[in-house]
C-alpha cells in the first residue's frame, strides 16, 4: 500500500511537471518541423513570457487569464521578431550557422532581460488559495490546484493547436510546407509568412509553459529558461522531432521519469536519467517514438 | 597602389604614438595620492549575480559613508568594479586585470566560494590582499593546513554554521532522526551538510536519508515525497533562498509538517514571498543577524535610504567587508598592498554593521551566529551564539 501511494503520488508529481516540458517541447518541435532548425533560445522565450505575465498580474493588476492572454501575444510576437531578424536571413546559409545564431539569440535574450529586470528572482502574488485535493483512501495522495489548472491548460491547448493545424487552411500550408518548403511555394503558399506564423504560435505556447510556471513555482528569474530548454528538447527528440504528438507524449514520459528517479532511486540521477534518454533515443531511434524510418532520396 | 603603401606607414606611426601613449599614461595613474583604489571583483552577471549584485551594494554603502565622512587620513577611497560573470575562469580575469591594469591596493569579492578561491592564486602571487564577504567554506584561506596569508574573509565559517544547527536540532528541538537535503551544484551546501551530519551523529542523533537538488530547479514534489516517507524529526536544507522558498513551499504542500532547519542562504526576504508566512512556520534557520537587533538598525536604515528596499544578508556582508577594508586601510597609514594585509591580521574588536569581528590565525574572523525562526511572515531570533574557540 505504501509503495502504491508513493507510485501514485510519483505520477501525479512527474505528470504535472511533464506537461510543462510538453509545451515548452511543442514549440520546439514545430520549429523544427518546418525549418529544420533547432530553436535554442525557445527556453528564454519562455522566460520573457513568464515574465510578461508577471508584470501583466503585478504592474498592471490583471486576472490570470487576461495576463495569460497579453503574453501569449506579446510573446508569439516576439519569437516572429526572433525570426524575422536573426533566423531570416540565414534561411539559405548552412544549418550550423543558422543555430550558432539560435545559441546566440538565447544569450541575448537572457541578458538583456537580465540586465532590464535584474538578476534577483521574482515572486507572483498568490492567486490560488492553497486548494489542494487529499485522497485519503489512497493513503493521502495530494494533488493541488494549481497541478490541475496546468493539466487543464495544457490539454486545451493541445485540442486548439490540433484544431489549427489540421483543420485550418493555415495548418494545411503548416503541414505543406514542413514536408516540402519548396514544392509547398510552387503551389501558391507563401512559406515566409507560414514559417512566421510557427513561430508566434511556438512561442505563444511556451509564453503559457512560462506564466504558469511562475503562478506554481511562485518564482521566476532571467536564467530559468535554461533546463527546461533543454529537457523539453529531449522531450521532442523523444517524441520524435517533428512530429506534434511526439512532444506531449515526449514530455509527459520525460516528467514521469524524471519524477521516479528521484523518488525510488536518487534525485542526484534525475538530470542524468534525462539526457541518457536522449542518449539512448538518438543511438537506437534517432527519429523517435512517433517518427518514420524515411529514406533519403537521392 | 602605391597610395595604400604610404597611408600604411602613417596608420603604423599613428598606432605606435598610440601605444606609447598608452604606456606613459600606466605610468602616472598610481602617483595619484587622493585616493585608494579598491577593486571589487563580483559576479554581476551570471547564474549568481544576484548574490554578487547585492553584496555590491553594501559594499558601496560601506564606502559612501566612509568618503562623506572624509575618507581615510584625508583620501577618498574609490572602487573599481569589475564583472566576473558568475565564472571561476573569469574572476581571475578580472582579479588580474584589476591588480594589473588599475593597480588596486586590496580586492573585494568575489561572493561565492569557488570563485574566491580561483581568484586568491593571482592576490597571492601579486601579493594584494583579498576580503571575502560572504564565502564562507573554510578552504577560502586555508590550503593544505597552510592559511594562505593574503586571503581574508568578513563573514563566519561553515563548520560553525553546520554546528550550531546540529546541536539547535538535538538540544533545543529534541531531534533523533534527519534528512539532509543539499544542493549539489554549491560547495557551500554540501560543506554544510557534511558538517551537520558529523555533528548530529556525533549527538546521538541519526542522518536517515541524504538526498540533492541542483540550483535553479524548480520542481522538488518528487524527491520530497520521497523524503516524506522517511518521517524524520527534522529537515536540513542549507541552500540559497531561492531553491529553499519553493522546497519549503512544496514540502508543506505535500503534507510534511517537520521542522525545516537551514542556514544563512536562507536569509532574504524572497524566502517568504515564494514559500508563503503559513508554510514557513516551523522552519529555523542560522544567520549573520536579526535586523530586530538593536546593534544593526544604523545599517539596515542606512541602507534602506540608499536603496529602498531591505537588505539581504549579502548585502550586510558586503557592508561589513567594506568596514573592515576601511579599518585595516586606515591602520596601515598607506595605500601599499603588504602593509594593509598586515594591518588587516591584526582586526581585534572591530565592529562592523552586523556585530563585533576579530581576526583569527586563519583569518576567519571570530563572529557570533544568530538563529532566527519563522513565525507567522515574522522571524524571531531564538538564540545568538558566540563561536566556541
Amino acid at each position: 500500500m505504501e509503495v502504491l501511494h508513493q507510485v501514485l503520488q510519483q505520477l501525479i508529481n512527474g505528470i504535472s511537471l511533464g506537461s510543462i516540458y510538453a509545451l515548452i517541447a511543442l514549440g520546439y518541435t514545430m520549429i523544427y518541423g518546418i525549418i529544420k532548425l533547432i530553436n535554442f533560445a525557445h527556453g528564454d522565450i519562455y522566460m520573457v513570457g513568464a515574465y510578461i505575465g508577471f508584470f501583466a498580474i503585478t504592474q498592471v493588476h490583471l486576472p490570470i487569464v487576461p495576463s495569460l492572454l497579453i503574453s501569449l501575444v506579446v510573446t508569439g510576437a516576439l519569437g516572429m521578431l526572433v525570426e524575422r531578424l536573426a533566423y531570416k536571413p540565414l534561411r539559405h546559409a548552412p544549418r550550423i550557422s543558422v543555430l550558432i545564431t539560435a545559441i546566440g539569440v538565447s544569450f541575448f535574450l537572457e541578458y538583456t532581460t537580465m540586465y532590464f529586470v535584474s538578476p534577483t528572482p521574482r515572486t507572483f502574488p498568490a492567486m490560488f488559495g492553497d486548494v489542494a485535493v487529499t485522497i485519503d483512501s489512497l493513503g493521502g495522495i495530494v494533488i493541488n490546484g494549481q497541478q490541475m489548472l496546468i493539466l487543464g491548460i495544457t490539454a486545451v491547448l493541445m485540442v486548439i493547436l490540433t484544431y489549427i493545424v489540421q483543420r485550418t487552411k493555415t495548418g494545411k500550408a503548416m503541414r505543406a510546407a514542413s514536408f516540402d518548403t519548396e514544392t509547398a511555394e510552387l503551389m501558391g503558399i507563401n512559406s515566409d509568412r507560414i514559417i512566421s506564423i510557427t513561430f508566434g504560435i511556438g512561442s505563444a505556447l511556451a509564453a503559457v509553459a512560462g506564466v504558469l510556471v511562475g503562478i506554481y513555482y511562485n518564482s521566476i528569474d532571467p536564467l530559468m529558461g535554461i533546463m527546461p530548454g533543454l529537457k523539453a528538447f529531449v522531450a521532442a527528440v523523444l517524441g520524435g522531432i517533428g512530429i506534434l504528438p511526439g512532444a506531449v507524449v515526449g514530455g509527459l514520459i520525460l516528467g514521469v521519469v524524471e519524477a521516479f528517479v528521484s523518488g525510488f532511486i536518487s534525485s542526484t540521477f534525475r538530470d542524468a536519467a534525462a539526457f541518457a534518454i536522449l542518449i539512448l533515443v538518438l543511438l537506437v531511434r534517432p527519429t523517435g517514438i512517433f517518427g518514420k524510418n524515411t529514406k533519403e532520396k537521392v | 597602389m602605391n597610395f595604400s603603401k604610404q597611408s600604411l606607414k602613417l596608420a603604423s606611426v599613428f598606432i605606435g604614438t598610440m601605444l606609447m601613449g598608452g604606456v606613459l599614461a600606466g605610468c602616472g595613474s598610481q602617483s595619484d595620492s587622493n585616493e585608494i583604489k579598491v577593486g571589487a571583483n563580483f559576479e554581476m552577471t551570471g547564474n549568481v549575480a544576484n548574490y554578487g549584485s547585492a553584496t555590491l551594494d553594501g559594499l558601496k554603502l560601506a564606502i559612501d559613508e566612509i568618503n562623506d565622512a572624509g575618507g581615510v587620513d584625508g583620501k577618498k577611497i574609490t572602487l573599481v568594479t569589475a564583472d566576473n560573470k558568475s565564472e571561476a575562469s573569469e574572476a581571475v580575469n578580472a582579479a588580474t586585470k584589476l591588480i594589473s591594469d588599475d593597480k588596486v591596493s586590496v580586492l573585494v569579492g568575489p561572493a561565492v566560494t569557488a570563485n574566491v578561491i580561483a581568484e586568491s592564486q593571482v592576490a597571492t602571487d601579486n601579493k594584494v590582499p583579498i576580503i571575502a564577504p560572504d564565502a564562507t567554506s573554510p578552504d577560502v584561506t586555508v590550503e593544505n593546513g597552510k592559511v594562505k596569508p593574503f586571503v581574508f574573509r568578513s563573514c563566519f565559517i561553515d563548520p560553525q554554521q553546520g554546528t550550531v544547527m546540529a546541536k539547535f536540532a538535538s538540544e533545543n528541538l529534541k531531534a533523533k532522526t534527519a534528512v539532509i537535503y543539499v544542493d549539489n551544484s554549491t560547495d557551500y551546501s554540501k560543506s554544510l551538510g557534511k558538517v551537520f551530519k558529523e555533528k548530529f551523529e556525533a549527538a546521538g542523533g541519526k542522518v536517515v536519508m541524504e538526498e540533492a537538488f541542483l540550483a535553479k530547479d524548480q520542481d522538488f514534489k518528487a524527491t520530497l515525497t520521497k523524503i516524506k516517507t522517511a518521517n524524520a524529526d527534522v529537515i536540513f536544507v542549507p541552500a540559497y533562498y531561492e531553491e529553499v522558498g519553493k522546497i519549503v513551499k512544496q514540502a508543506r504542500e505535500l503534507g510534511i509538517t517537520s521542522p525545516i532547519l537551514g542556514t544563512d542562504g536562507w536569509d532574504d526576504s524572497k524566502v517568504t514571498d515564494i514559500a508563503g508566512a503559513d508554510a514557513l512556520n516551523n522552519t529555523y534557520f542560522s544567520t549573520h543577524y536579526s535586523d530586530k537587533d538593536e546593534s544593526v538598525k544604523p545599517f539596515v536604515e542606512a541602507f534602506q535610504k540608499k536603496y529602498g528596499h531591505m537588505p539581504n544578508v549579502f548585502a550586510a556582508l558586503g557592508y561589513d567587508a567594506g568596514k573592515m577594508l576601511a579599518d585595516a586601510i586606515k591602520r596601515a597609514g598607506s595605500a601599499d598592498p603588504e602593509k594593509i594585509q598586515k594591518a588587516l591580521e591584526e582586526t581585534k574588536d572591530l565592529k562592523v554593521g552586523t556585530g563585533t569581528i576579530t581576526m583569527d590565525k586563519n583569518h576567519n574572523p571570530i563572529k557570533q551566529a544568530v538563529i532566527l525562526e519563522n513565525k507567522n511572515g515574522d522571524r524571531v531570533m531564538v538564540a545568538k551564539i558566540m563561536p566556541e574557540e
